[in-house]
């Protein structure tokens, strides 16, 4: 096993670490972690057995196997961005909605209070409506 | 359309306090019996107090969601108070608000969208614009005429009336993105199959807030027209009857 393999190797262990450990403390969300536990996985198969690899790209014509990894983690990563990006839009789109609604229900409640405010002042729990002339 | 307690005139406002509570007025001294909301969309001024004082119903945005954002609200607004027609009224003045009579006139309690739009007089309002700027607002003048059957020339102005169809409608389907507010909602209400229409009104120059027009913006602004309209042209086409109502 060469140098390249035993960094690869190492580094696929420390990220699978770290994704375990983020989803334990429920920070990161199983669908991500699947795909980052998957990506450790090729990686760390790769490494232990290159020549696997290697077979394969030859099988598929491809002269130079780490071209072949070069172009597929570039693809992969172009996927994972185009994804995030929708995702994203998607969650602006919902956190606009949720701004609209929350200016609609503050207008709403401030057409509830009276005008002079007593439904501030009154923290006492329920009562009746009409303030007593003390 | 008669101007009545059934209908609202909507001000999105982004620091407009010196604008404001004039354009208030001067729209409930035209239209005495309408309702007025001003959408104050997230300001650092007095915005919300001066309209308040003027007379107007004001929702506050929680952070800044731009033109469309606060029309958005606008229109669920007055979706929910069941609103038989609503005017969008600029918050800096340009718009006079003498004409709020004029643009409602045309429309009726169709089940159809319909939108009116004050386009600036021909000639007359050809105000001092950059080239770029105005060659992007003929493309989308072109486009949308096109698309609405009617023949348009101010299609990016934000002096417009909506019946209630067209309230419904815009209140689950306007667009916030910028430009896309004024533009994309003909396109949505012509799909829907509603009508457009275009009344002449004299524009003002603003009475508070600077005109956000340097070359380069307008550059900037034609760009987007174009990549906008590409997207429009390639957008899949409306695929919900036109009958039923979308999910609540």
């Amino acid at each position: 096993m060469s140098g390249v393999h035993i960094i690869a190797l190492i580094s696929a262990l420390a990220t699978l670490t770290v994704i375990v450990e983020l989803s334990r403390r429920r920070q990161l969300r199983e669908k991500y972690a699947v795909v980052w536990l998957g990506v450790c996985v090729v990686v760390a198969v790769i490494a232990i057995a290159p020549g696997l690899f290697n077979h394969a790209a030859h099988a598929m014509g491809v002269i130079s196997p780490p071209d072949l990894l070069t172009v597929l983690a570039a693809l992969f990563l172009l996927v994972v961005c185009v994804y995030l990006s929708w995702e994203l839009g998607r969650m602006e789109d919902k956190t606009r909605l949720l701004a609209e609604e929350v200016a609609l229900l503050r207008n709403g409640i401030e057409e509830l209070r009276p005008p002079d405010g007593a439904l501030a002042n009154d923290a006492s729990g329920p009562s009746d409506d009409s303030e007593p002339g003390s | 359309m008669e101007l009545d307690t059934d209908v609202l005139v909507v001000i999105p406002a982004y620091n407009e306090a010196d604008s404001v509570g004039a354009v208030v007025t001067e729209v409930l001294e035209a239209a005495p019996k309408v309702h007025v909301l001003v959408v104050d969309d997230a300001s650092t001024d007095t915005t919300a107090i001066l309209a308040r004082n003027a007379g107007a119903q004001v929702v506050t945005n929680v952070f800044n969601l731009g033109v469309g954002g606060a029309m958005r609200v606008g229109f669920r607004y007055a979706a929910a108070k069941g609103y038989r027609a609503m005017i969008q009224v600029d918050g800096d003045g340009q718009h006079d608000a003498h004409d709020v009579g004029r643009l409602l006139e045309p429309l009726d309690d169709r089940p159809e969208p319909m939108v009116s739009i004050g386009a600036r007089f021909a000639g007359q309002g050809d105000y001092d614009a950059p080239r770029a700027r105005r060659w992007a607002m003929h493309l989308l003048a072109w486009y949308l005429s096109r698309v609405t059957h009617v023949h348009l020339t101010d299609v990016t102005s934000g002096f417009r009336a909506h019946n209630r169809a067209a309230i419904e409608l815009f209140a689950r389907t306007y667009p916030a993105d910028y430009l896309a507010d004024t533009v994309e909602s003909l396109v949505i209400a012509s799909e829907a199959g509603g009508t457009v229409v275009q009344v002449p009104v004299s524009m003002r120059s603003r009475t508070g807030g600077a005109p956000s027009q340097s070359p380069l913006r307008a550059a900037v602004y034609l760009v987007r027209v174009a990549l906008m309209l590409t997207v429009a042209v390639f957008r899949r086409r409306s695929v919900r009857p036109p009958t039923t109502e979308a999910p609540s």
